[in-house]
């Protein structure tokens, strides 16, 4: 059974396929996705408050190294599927790093199936958004320093310090951090008068942000056609074995059902807003567009339509 | 009242350069700069800017010729080959010339 609030992405998707001039303002995206990421990390923090944070050390350590990996993996799989050096390591990048709101969905969808998860799960989706970002710069400096024979590799290289500002402090990290630590430092009761903004409205915000993102991935889809069926394998293929990477994990570090799931797809997961931004920076002769086309055409509608149901499957069967 | 002419540069380009390029104009020597954001398409294709990582911006800069065509000839060589670029010079005339 699909949840509720996928049909408003189909919606959006359908909306731009029709060629409606339904459009969201561009300030009312901007918010909607501070609130997600805001809301996210507030739930988290809460349950946070309740328990050793010193206790989630190892899972956090998981977490960062499941991202670094994924792009290394990934990188001569891509390869083999033709792709040049650095639009493989830029696209593998973008696996490496997650989806937020691939993350919400699940969360959305166990909460459906009454399934409960580590609720500290928004600290697993901050510390998985740079090490992939890192790994795949790294990947397209060796592919374009093994092309050239031992040259310069990329041309004026990378300014890391720069790079790395923007990923932490960026607006997706910064926020979810800060909304767990505030849920973390109120608690319970010191939430409480705010709840009613962040907690309860929450999945009517996202179905709204849905709608909107049914409409820049219905965008994307007319350029599947553009890249042929290499970018359709990846889109659709790479998600379900990513998952069983980072449902293994999960089944290693003890996690419950739920939190089996959500490692599932954090791993199956693609970034389509930090890691896109950080490639054209640090990465400029990747294609842009390829990465964007199968992180947000394909990879994006595969798993928050399929890929979720499969991966809580396989939790259940796992944890 | 008296017009002085100075050059008005104009660069449209992608969003993620915004921060490069305002440290490459003043290191160049321009005073001041507008950042914009837009869309449109060019002969790369539609830029809608219909999330973050679509977003256009068009840069300008008031300032003096060889100041304009050092910043222009810097951009094209560093950005050129990678990214949507669109330069171009308007002549303009301004009062107060000493602010540009």
């Amino acid at each position: 059974m699909i949840d509720v609030v996928v049909f408003f992405f189909l919606l959006g998707v359908l909306a731009r396929l029709v060629k409606s001039d339904l459009r969201l303002p561009e300030a009312l995206y901007e918010t909607l996705s501070i609130y997600l990421l805001l809301a996210i990390g507030l739930k988290g923090g809460i349950e946070l408050s309740k328990q050793p944070v010193a206790a989630l050390a190892p899972q956090v350590l998981a977490c960062v190294a499941l991202g670094f990996v994924i792009p290394f993996v990934l990188y001569p799989v891509l390869r083999v599927l033709k792709l040049a050096g650095v639009d493989a390591a830029a696209l593998a990048a973008h696996y490496g790093s997650v989806s937020v709101v691939t993350f919400a969905v699940a969360t959305a969808a166990l909460a459906r199936e009454g399934i409960a998860h580590e609720s500290h799960a928004a600290l697993w989706v901050a510390v998985m958004e740079a090490p992939g970002l890192v790994a795949g710069i790294l990947l397209a400096r060796w592919s374009t320093r093994s092309a050239q024979g031992g040259g310069a590799g990329l041309r004026g290289g990378v300014r890391w310090g720069e790079l790395l500002h923007d990923v932490l402090f960026g607006k997706s990290v910064l926020l979810l951090l800060g909304g767990l630590a505030i849920g973390a430092l109120a608690g319970e009761v010191g939430t409480a008068p705010i709840r009613a903004v962040f907690i309860d409205p929450f999945k009517g915000v996202l179905a709204l942000f849905l709608l909107e993102l049914g409409l820049v991935a219905g965008a994307r889809l007319a350029e599947v056609r553009r890249f042929g069926a290499a970018v359709l394998v990846v889109g659709v293929g790479v998600p379900p074995l990513l998952a069983l990477a980072g449902a293994f994990t999960g089944a290693a570090l003890g996690l419950s059902v739920g939190g089996v799931a959500l490692l599932a797809t954090l791993a199956a997961s693609a970034s389509y807003i930090a890691a896109p931004t950080a490639m054209r920076i640090a990465v400029p002769q990747a294609n842009a567009a390829l990465s964007i086309t199968a992180a947000l055409g394909i990879t994006f509608p595969f798993n928050i339509v399929i890929g979720i149901p499969l991966y809580i499957e396989l939790a259940r069967r796992l944890a | 009242m008296t017009k002085h002419p100075k050059t008005l540069l104009t660069i449209v380009t992608e969003a993620v350069l915004e921060k490069a390029l305002v440290r490459d104009v003043r290191e160049r020597g321009a005073q001041g700069w507008i950042v914009s954001e837009v869309h449109g398409a060019g002969r790369e294709g539609v830029r809608e800017g219909a999330w973050e990582a679509d977003r256009t911006i068009e840069l300008k800069v008031i300032c003096d010729a060889p100041v304009a065509d050092a910043i222009g000839e810097y951009v094209l060589a560093t950005y050129a080959s990678n990214y949507s670029v669109a330069i171009w010079f308007s002549e303009v005339a301004v009062l107060r010339p000493e602010r540009y």
